[in-house]
């Protein structure tokens, strides 16, 4: 396929497409649905509408919509960057689709070893999903990591992998490993197995939303002081946002660009760490030269 | 009955006050993981790197009793007065 075909170029427009338009959604989709609300208003993810269920009734909320937007996003982001990869590399991007990769791939073999290097991809989908799902703030909408209810799944998952890879030699192994060092720590090791997920999700849900919280108070804050400066102006001058413009860029930079990608990043750390500190490698490879010396 | 739901909000926020307390120790220890990184690195400028993300992560661990305290100072202010306001006028209304 040739680089500057009429086939390529439509294809590269339909994957910006995929891209951008999700975000164009949910921006329309806030404008339409979101009401005026006047002074400090720090609510939750708005509920659009419910499902009746037998058991409980299912709410379709603001995080759960914006975070299947994410997904889209990422996946579009995906779609552009590795379009028309060559192995003599003739396009740009494929400059920044390679050093995604071989950041991510030295990042996971430096921290978890040789065994997990499978692992890479998941990292990858964590880290992504977590940097976007923090940064969709740039453009106004709800961020779904401040919703507890979207961090808590994926620290679940996470909670099952370590449990999954903790019992890679058996049950009895993983419940020898909770009685060290001595038997009467078992159920403080027990409830130290389940602060895990929930450290995790606690940690990264009160980053971002913190960060919500202080601008939308710094936010108010200032348009009480420029009205306190420029309020006993007559007419129009009185309405002038004199401080709210440019400062809260400023703190917006440190809690949604630097505080969102860093949580990502330490989301994904921790989870490296929990997953390959839990597997018993030497009693695995033990296990394995035992296993190969019985078959021969 | 309003002196009730007053009583009821103050408490809260003075509950979320006394609850931001816990930020006190995660400062002092990231400050000090904070301190110790940058005399690692400047006696060692090669381990810059590796240095930087240890502190990083070392920040973070050492940053989530500071986030249960403000997760817990966020339930007493946003979720605490309307349950304990409903408990409180569905009790008088039991009476």
């Amino acid at each position: 396929m040739s680089k500057t075909g009429l086939k390529f170029k439509i294809l590269d427009a339909v994957y910006l497409a995929i891209m951008i338009l999700p975000i164009v959604f949910g921006i329309v989709l806030q404008v339409l649905t979101k009401p005026v609300a006047e002074g400090i208003n720090i609510t939750g993810a708005r509920v659009y509408f419910t499902i009746p269920m037998p058991i409980q009734n299912f709410p379709i909320t603001e995080s759960q919509v914006n975070s299947l937007l994410v997904l889209i996003v990422i996946l579009g982001f995906c779609l552009y960057i590795t379009h028309g990869m060559t192995q003599h590399i003739s396009l740009k991007r494929q400059h920044l689709a390679e050093l995604i990769i071989e950041k991510v791939d030295g990042l996971v073999k430096e921290n978890m070893g040789e065994y997990f290097k499978g692992f890479s991809p998941f990292i990858i989908a964590i880290l992504a999903l977590s940097a976007f799902s923090s940064l969709i703030t740039l453009f106004g909408l709800y961020p779904p990591t401040s919703d507890i209810n979207i961090v808590g799944g994926w620290a679940v998952l996470v909670f099952f992998l370590i449990t999954y890879y903790k019992m890679k030699c058996g049950p009895v192994q993983y419940l020898k490993g909770l009685a060290e060092p001595v038997p009467l720590l078992a159920p403080i090791n027990l409830i130290s197995e389940f602060a895990t997920p929930v450290s995790m999700a606690f940690r990264h849900y009160g980053n971002v939303l913190s960060g919500t919280v202080i601008s939308v108070l710094l936010g108010s804050a200032l348009a009480g002081l420029s009205s306190m400066v420029l309020g006993s102006l007559p007419g129009f001058l009185a309405d002038i946002p004199l401080f709210q413009v440019g400062i809260p860029a400023v703190l917006s930079i440190y809690f949604d660009v630097f505080s969102g990608c860093l949580q990502a990043f330490i989301f994904a750390m921790l989870t490296m760490m929990y997953v390959s500190g839990g597997f018993p490698a030497e009693e695995y490879e033990k296990r394995k030269a035992r296993k190969k010396i019985k078959n021969k | 009955m309003e002196l009730a739901i007053g009583i009821i909000l103050g408490c809260c926020a003075l509950g979320a006050g006394l609850a931001m307390i816990a930020g006190i120790g995660p400062g002092i220890g990231e400050g000090n993981a904070v301190a110790k990184a940058c005399e690692a690195i400047a006696r060692q400028p090669e381990s810059k790197g590796s240095v930087t993300t240890t502190m990083l992560m070392g920040c973070a661990i050492a940053e989530t009793t500071g986030l249960y305290a403000l997760v817990i100072a966020i339930l007493l202010i946003f979720v605490a007065p309307n349950l304990l306001v409903n408990i409180l006028v569905n009790t008088l209304k039991s009476l």
